[in-house]
């Protein structure tokens, strides 16, 4: 390698460790400010004592620079490409490394399990993981998204093609009975991503995309942000509560995002996140320089 | 503050703990989760330790090696139901006292605990940091060759928790509770929904 791009090597993978660190150690803001929101609507039981033991677990994470939690997960990043920036390949490349660096600085846990062999693989790689998805858009940064995938989280997502005439109400049961049947063992209180599409999997990749909304922005369409709501209330009204020990707030939030359908499906995907929602929002301007959004750094 | 627990723990106090009551645990468990399960019921491999009397925990941690210890950088529960296959059968062979996890577990289990004398406790999940701040000592690890996560870690913790009973040796399970009344307001509330369209 010229000496040139072993600067711009060494540039992209400092920069993405440093964000995946920040992101196993600490919530960004806007989760964060949910759960404060969440422990004050509580009025005792468990829950009170379950917030409690979460608040003192995030300011011992950042101060002694832990994973937050020891579920890392598998991760995904999600990253709109600038046409203009001029590192793309490069970025692209980086990424494997920095995660197998992290994951040997003790940030995040080797999860990745090979299917093909059933053997844990050490570093956190493994066949097309960490999983990148990458979208062209205008501009000259690179916007990285990561969100850590976690075990226990990951277990309630589903998705499934409805009938037309089962309409929203068809969808709302489908969401609720997902949320009941698997939702306590997946450390609520959850964000819930909501996906509605043609197909199965289009359903699922944009209920992922829901959870990576800042948590609480609502849907810009009245009829989605109604059905938010909705979904909040319902959901709430369950009282699994905290850890599935009781209390008023079961989700910290319902995210819907959806895609045209077609007019003999309704496809509709689930995906949940425990209430430590480990995202992250980094960008990378074209001198190298970056800033991680999600976390005011 | 609950009341602190000494391990290995006694039939004793183990019958003295209600579902409910907040508890900490002070002294040797293990970390056990599917594969340690399947390896030791299903492969039909011993155990390396005897675990009479004390507690296994429900996780995978983060851990790194300083020189020639192993670092507990991160450690909180896992799912628990998913070892709800194996833990009648793990309760009634190894003798363990007191079992926790995160996100309770069902009924197979809670027979375990009233026939063979066991607990089962929540601590907080996603809280790895403050578990790891109770590890005083990671003594040893069996089964590396498993994983990391899910090797069989022995570990010296000092006031572990709070963690929450949720399944007493009389068979009380609050988990179901719950369980079962966020079932029964789901179908009122869909049928609710139904009339009103």
């Amino acid at each position: 390698m010229a000496s040139a791009s072993r600067e711009v090597h060494g540039r992209l993978i400092e920069a993405l460790k440093s964000f995946i660190s920040i992101v196993s150690t600490r919530l960004p803001d806007d989760v964060l400010k949910a759960l404060r929101k969440a422990y004050e609507a509580e009025v005792g039981g468990y829950a009170r004592l379950v917030y409690q033991a979460v608040f003192k677990n995030l300011e011992i994470a950042i101060a002694k620079s832990v994973p937050l939690c020891q579920d890392t997960g598998v991760l995904e990043f999600f990253i709109e490409l600038g046409r203009s920036f001029p590192f793309s390949i490069e970025l692209l490349k980086a990424i494997g490394e920095a995660v197998a660096e992290a994951t040997e600085e003790g940030f995040l846990r080797p999860n990745v399990v090979d299917p093909a062999t059933e053997r844990n693989t050490g570093n956190n790689l493994g066949p097309r993981i960490p999983w990148i998805e990458t979208t062209l858009v205008s501009g000259d940064h690179a916007d990285v998204y990561l969100y850590m995938a976690g075990g226990g989280s990951s277990r309630p997502g589903s998705a499934r093609v409805l009938d037309p005439a089962q309409g929203l109400e068809g969808l709302l049961e489908y969401v609720v009975n997902t949320v009941v049947e698997y939702g306590i063992h997946a450390c609520p209180p959850l964000v819930v991503g909501v996906g509605i599409g043609p197909t199965a999997e289009v359903a699922a990749s944009l209920s992922k995309r829901a959870l990576l909304r800042p948590v609480g922005l609502r849907s810009p369409i009245p009829r989605m942000a109604e059905l938010e709501e909705k979904l909040e209330r319902v959901l709430d009204e369950l009282g699994i509560g905290p850890q599935g020990l009781g209390g008023k707030k079961t989700v910290l939030a319902v995210h819907v995002e959806y895609a045209g359908r077609h007019p003999a499906t309704l496809a509709v995907g689930v995906s949940t996140s425990c209430w430590a929602l480990r995202r992250g929002h980094l960008r990378i301007f074209p001198d190298l320089t970056y800033r991680v959004l999600s976390h005011g750094v | 503050m609950g009341r602190v627990i000494h391990l290995p723990t006694s039939e004793e106090e183990v019958l003295s703990l209600k579902v409910g009551e907040v508890i900490y645990v002070t002294g040797l468990l293990v970390t056990a989760r599917d594969a340690v399960h399947a390896r030791f019921l299903v492969e039909g491999v011993p155990l390396p330790l005897n675990l009479r009397g004390l507690a296994i925990l429900h996780a995978g941690p983060v851990m790194v090696k300083s020189g020639s210890k192993w670092v507990c950088r991160s450690i909180g529960p896992t799912t628990s139901m998913r070892m709800e296959y194996y833990e009648y059968e793990f309760i009634e062979k190894t003798g363990v006292k007191v079992v926790i996890g995160k996100g309770g577990m069902g009924s197979k289990t809670a027979e375990a605990c009233k026939k063979f004398k066991a607990v089962y406790a929540v601590f907080p999940g996603g809280c790895g940091a403050l578990g790891a701040e109770a590890v005083e000592e990671v003594v040893g690890v069996e089964w590396l060759d498993l994983g990391i996560p899910e090797a069989l870690w022995i570990l010296k913790v000092n006031e572990l928790g709070p963690l929450v009973v949720t399944i007493d040796a009389y068979g009380n399970n609050l988990t179901e509770l719950v369980k079962n009344s966020a079932k029964a307001r789901a179908s009122s509330i869909i049928n609710q929904l139904k009339r009103s369209t």
